[in-house]
């Protein structure tokens, strides 16, 4: 604990510096309206992080989340719009079981047939794309269709400011939601065996066998609320962006594994904390966004996340150098 | 914790690897077979010369990308930037053109040599990042396919880049003596692949080295240095596919064959190749890509989606898992 | 009283091995027993069918003289029996107090953790136990030692009524060896009986009350230890009187094969000064840790940055990598054979030219014929009995596999054999016959051959000379009529 700790505080030095850096290139960065659509951006992305995080702490790796967000969003988005109903708690809660009910698959073949969740998950995620652009549709909900409250929902302000230009921005009313995920989760992860028993899988699943721990459970558990998570947060992200597009989250396994990486958390698992996971979203989220603010031209924004995943990997490779001798 | 000891077994064994080889290629080849009846059945117009010749064209790239993924797991690893490296090739070269002028064969030459280095040099990258800084290969790759990518939209701006050679189309599009020159090429590399993992000091290297890492440097093996070389050569194989991708369309773009990824790996795991290192072999996955070409040529001319084929191509990723997991049980006893 | 546990004509078979022939094994509630072998006894399978992990055969097993059906693990953990592994199964990247707790947590099927209870009940089994561990640092952090207590009171926590013990010295200094009596016995007072899984003689005779002898997958002698002493024991555990011949050099003059000037890796060794005739076997006594195995390594190229020089054949040699080491003709055969000697699916051949994979090329080529004559070389020189040079390693037995490992470094012309544990997991039969090519190799091709063991009859034995080493430095050598397994054994456990 004292590790994990000291490891969240260097990555909250990070962020610091970082925020210095890039506030002294350019000062706009510490306007509240840059902030706020700072934090907005860490949403979407920070809740697949949490799902992300919990595989990995696991020992495996996930990269059939974003099919199971487009599947969450998309089922429950249609099936909105095709019978007309409205409405903000129930979509939420379907997206989220569709999640849900799609990470049981993926915890079912991990456990019961033993394969590495990297290949497994590759190959359920394009079932479930596969699946969704080919026997649901292809066409986006736009703004036009949306249901009305949900887009509402996703309006939706905490807190409501004018600039001095006079044009007003808020805070977001989904970063809580988001941040209330974060807390819980990393309640049941400290507090309970359930969420001990996954540090305990990752850390050593032959230990973790013959302590008695229920393995079966523990991966349903890291699958299912990884899907779950997963649905949510593409409901989220349609609320936001207005619109329900079945090609959503294309390419974004990387951005959300680098964050969970940045965050410290290790691939063999074992290792990892949710702070450090919140920091991590947030670093990544801040330096893409600023790319800009700093005068560096977009078209370099892959290599700076792609450089910054090597880089971060690179120096926990160094952290939990396993010898091979 | 001690070992118990066995009685040797009196019947002569041949190796575990070489009786799994001819299992998992003797499987394969049924699968093959039957795919092939059941789409000639169901499609009258599959058995036309035509039906192969355009699969002759498109399938190799898919096979050497999945080729080189196969080298990439052979040592426990994973290769997910190759299709990066490929598109990477590809536009090293179109900016070759761009530059130096189409006219020539000498041009053509200059174009495939350029791809090629830009290819390796990337594959070189990878393996520094995983031999000697020890990260992950999933991370690593992971990461520097995001870096290939992002430099070939810095490199190209966004667009496509058009304008090849016609000696450089005729790469992907021509025939020699009616087969396929992207067919011709892909039979070379299998054969050359295949020599250099049965035949040669590297090949064994590599087996070992997948096999058992830590025996492998008891054994005074140069483990970091030939995973090097593999990710090397995986690189080579990418960039090779990606001049054959180019020359096909007559365009390279950062962002062309991104759902070559997740086939390339369901080939190579298809094909008998072990993620987890140390088994794998070129027949397996010839036969997995012929298998899966025949299988998604099928289902195309029956007006299937191609959306419905992802699906099919992830079904049968999770399938070969299934039947391995029970084959294995099955052995296990 | 009934027994805590008594096994009654238990009997597994893996395939068409016998591994527990009609074993009984009875211990009472609050003693102290010892379970002798030699490996491949069956000691660690019957372990495994006490904790649940394999279900036998046949036989019954009953826990307080009531008939149990089929054991699983959670069912055992249900019944007080708790297993410590010779790895302890902890989780590195967890505290102390979470190691300790999270069995009892798991068994009272909780749910929450109240990590103030916690933390309080993890301190409260350390004291009980009488030792010191800071409970907050993570198990990564902590020596054998400190991880076998950790294991211990994970087990006393979870209201063990037996605790298994698999090897728990082969890691341990001697003080930390009397350490561990005494907690053993301190467990005993508060009514838990110890099963003490082990092949040392001393420690049997010291600890145990009673001591039960397996070999071959049947049970040879049971009762009470003061019916026991050393010869009995080692006679019923290899089912032969041992005799007691030596491996005769006579001392050469003239050139040193191998000769260590203070040889120093920062952290592991230190001024190793140490040299070996040709045809000379030098045993190296000490525990896991005292630098032994560093020490071989060091020769092997494994340690490029030592100090201090290293001569071979009166030429300082430059070993900062393994090949470096390999060409120079120095040979290293490991601890662990199936993790770090063998290539298990690979064919004998594979494995036997791994060590000179070069040596067989022939333009950029592997030379298969060359390769298999010379194996079959390989298969003559260390009676290997094989049905092929094809054939997979895996499907050979213990000792037919270590001679692979030793004969793949005949292929590489070495000069220098290290060998480290030659004979773990290896047959009693099988054992004398590789011991018999040591000599060999010794005496009639002039190695200099380095043997790190932990048997103490096999390095008073093979060895003309044996080397204590303590602390990553060279503390003692005993040699002629001084070189017995009391002297040797001496070392080992009264200097720790």
């Amino acid at each position: 604990m004292r590790l994990a700790a000291s490891s969240d505080m260097v990555i909250a030095a990070i962020l610091i510096v970082a925020m210095v850096v890039i506030g002294l290139i350019n000062p706009a960065f510490w306007s509240l309206d840059n902030l706020f659509s700072l934090l907005k951006s860490n949403v979407v992305i920070g809740i697949m992080a949490l799902a992300v995080l919990l595989v990995m702490l696991s020992g495996g790796i996930d990269v059939s989340f974003t099919a199971f967000a487009v599947a969450g969003m998309y089922l429950t988005v249609r099936t909105m719009v095709d019978i007309g109903y409205d409405g903000v708690v129930l979509p939420l809660l379907a997206a989220t079981g569709i999640g849900a009910a799609l990470g049981l698959v993926n915890a079912l073949i991990v456990h019961k047939l033993r394969m590495i969740p990297l290949i497994v998950t590759l190959g359920t995620g394009a079932v479930v794309r596969g699946l969704v652009l080919g026997l649901v549709g292809t066409s986006i909900v736009n703004i036009n269709k949306m249901p009305r409250e949900l887009i509402a929902f996703g309006r939706s302000d905490i807190l409501t400011m004018t600039n001095a230009g006079g044009t007003t921005f808020g805070l977001t009313a989904m970063l809580p939601i988001y941040l209330g995920l974060a807390l819980v989760l990393h309640l049941v992860l400290t507090r309970t065996l359930i969420g001990r028993s996954v540090y305990a899988y990752g850390a050593s699943p032959e230990a973790a066998k013959r302590v008695g721990f229920p393995i079966g459970r523990t991966l349903v558990f890291v699958y299912v609320t990884a899907g779950a998570l997963a649905g949510l947060a593409g409901i989220l992200q349609s609320a936001m962006i207005w619109q329900a597009n079945p090609r959503d989250f294309l390419g974004w396994e990387l951005d959300v594994i680098a964050a969970v990486v940045l965050g410290g958390a290790s691939i063999f698992g074992g290792r990892g904390t949710v702070l450090g996971t919140v920091l991590g979203v947030f670093i990544l989220v801040m330096i893409k966004n600023s790319l800009i603010l700093m005068g560096i031209e977009t078209t370099w924004q892959r290599v700076v996340v792609g450089g910054m995943l090597i880089a971060a990997t690179a120096l926990t490779a160094l952290r939990d150098r396993k010898a091979l001798v | 914790m001690t070992t118990e000891t066995t009685p040797a077994k009196p019947a002569p064994q041949k190796t575990e690897t070489k009786r799994n080889w001819f299992d998992t290629n003797l499987q394969l080849a049924v699968v093959c077979v039957l795919i092939f009846v059941v789409m000639a059945l169901l499609n009258p117009r599959f058995l036309t010369p035509y039906n192969f010749q355009s699969m002759g064209f498109f399938a190799p790239e898919l096979g050497i990308l999945a080729i080189a993924m196969m080298i990439a797991m052979l040592t426990g690893g994973i290769d997910l930037s190759v299709v990066a490296i490929a598109n990477l090739a590809g536009i090293a070269a179109g900016l070759w053109f761009q530059k130096a002028g189409t006219g020539g064969i000498g041009m053509v030459v200059g174009g495939v040599a350029i791809a090629l280095i830009a290819g390796t040099l990337a594959g070189l990258f990878n393996g520094l990042v995983i031999a000697k800084l020890r990260v992950t290969p999933i991370l690593a790759t992971l990461g520097s396919g995001q870096v290939f990518t992002g430099l070939a939209v810095v490199l190209t701006g966004g667009p496509a880049i058009v304008g090849f050679p016609q000696a450089w189309n005729a790469i992907g599009n021509a025939k020699l003596a009616g087969v396929p020159v992207p067919l011709v090429i892909f039979a070379v590399i299998c054969v050359a692949t295949w020599a250099l993992l049965a035949r040669t000091p590297f090949g064994l290297n590599l087996m070992l080295i997948g096999t058992n890492p830590k025996a492998a440097v008891f054994a005074g093996l140069r483990r970091s240095r030939m995973i090097l070389y593999s990710y090397a050569f995986t690189g080579f194989l990418a960039a090779i596919a990606g001049i054959l991708l180019s020359a096909r369309t007559n365009a390279a773009k950062s962002d062309y064959g991104a759902s070559y990824l997740l086939q390339a790996v369901l080939i190579a795991v298809l094909g008998g190749t072990n993620p987890a290192g140390g088994k794998g072999s070129v027949l397996g996955v010839a036969l997995a890509l012929i298998s899966l070409v025949l299988l998604s040529s099928g289902f195309q001319m029956m007006r299937v989606s191609l959306h419905m084929i992802d699906f099919i191509w992830g079904a049968f990723l999770i399938l070969v898992i299934a039947l391995n997991a029970w084959r294995n049980r099955k052995s296990e006893g | 009283m009934a027994p805590l546990i008594e096994l009654r004509g238990i009997t597994k078979r893996f395939g068409g091995v016998t591994a527990l022939d009609d074993v009984s094994l009875r211990i009472e509630p609050g003693e102290i027993h010892c379970l002798a072998g030699e490996n491949g006894s069956g000691k660690s399978t019957i372990i495994k069918v006490i904790s649940g992990v394999y279900t036998p055969d046949q036989g019954e097993i009953l826990i307080d003289g009531t008939a149990v059906g089929a054991l699983s693990p959670p069912l055992s953990i249900a019944h007080g029996i708790q297993v410590i592994y010779q790895d302890f199964s902890l989780f590195p990247t967890l505290t102390v107090a979470e190691n300790i707790v999270l069995n009892s947590l798991l068994k009272d099927g909780r749910r929450a953790i109240n990590w103030r209870v916690a933390r309080r009940d993890a301190i409260e089994v350390l004291e009980r136990l009488g030792v010191q561990l800071d409970p907050s640092a993570t198990v990564e952090t902590l020596p054998t030692s400190g991880r076998q207590i950790v294991a211990i009171a994970r087990a006393v926590l979870a209201d063990a009524r037996l605790i298994i013990m698999d090897e728990p010295t082969t890691a341990l200094t001697g003080k930390e060896v009397d350490n561990l009596f005494r907690i053993v016995r301190d467990l005993q007072y508060h009514g838990i009986a110890v099963l003490f899984v082990s092949h040392k003689m001393r420690e049997m005779l010291e600890i145990s009350e009673r001591l039960t002898v397996f070999r071959n997958g049947r049970k040879v002698a049971e009762g009470p230890i003061s019916e026991f002493d050393e010869p009995a024991i080692t006679r019923a555990m290899t089912g032969r009187d041992l005799t007691a011949r030596r491996y005769d050099w006579v001392p050469t003059r003239g050139m040193p094969r191998l000769e260590l000037r203070s040889l120093t890796v920062p952290g592991e060794i230190y001024d190793i000064n140490l040299a070996l005739m040709p045809g000379e076997v030098v045993g190296v006594s000490g525990l896991i840790g005292s630098g032994r195995t560093e020490l071989a390594l060091a020769l092997f190229g494994m340690r490029p940055g030592y100090r201090g020089e290293i001569w071979l054949d009166g030429k300082p040699a430059h070993l900062q990598t393994v090949q470096q080491a390999i060409t120079e003709g120095i040979a290293y055969v490991p601890e662990d054979r199936l993790s770090e000697g063998l290539f298990l699916p690979r064919s004998i051949q594979d494995n036997a030219i791994a060590g000179s994979i070069p040596g067989y090329s022939r333009g950029g080529l592997l030379d298969f014929r060359r390769a298999r004559a010379d194996t079959l070389d390989m298969f003559k020189a260390m009676q290997i009995a094989a049905p092929g040079t094809d054939a997979a390693v895996s499907t050979l037995s213990g000792g037919n596999q270590q001679r692979v490992v030793i004969g793949r470094w005949l292929m590489t012309g070495a000069r220098v054999l290290i060998l480290n544990g030659p004979t773990v997991g290896v047959d009693v039969g099988s054992k004398a016959q590789i011991h018999a090519i040591i000599h060999g190799l010794a005496r009639d091709k002039g190695l200099a051959v380095l043997m790190i063991s932990d048997d103490l009859p096999e390095l008073v034995q093979n060895c003309n000379r044996v080397v204590h080493m303590q602390q990553g430095r060279l503390t003692g050598e005993l040699s002629g009529d001084a070189l017995t397994e009391d002297a040797v054994g001496d070392k080992l456990r009264f200097r720790g």
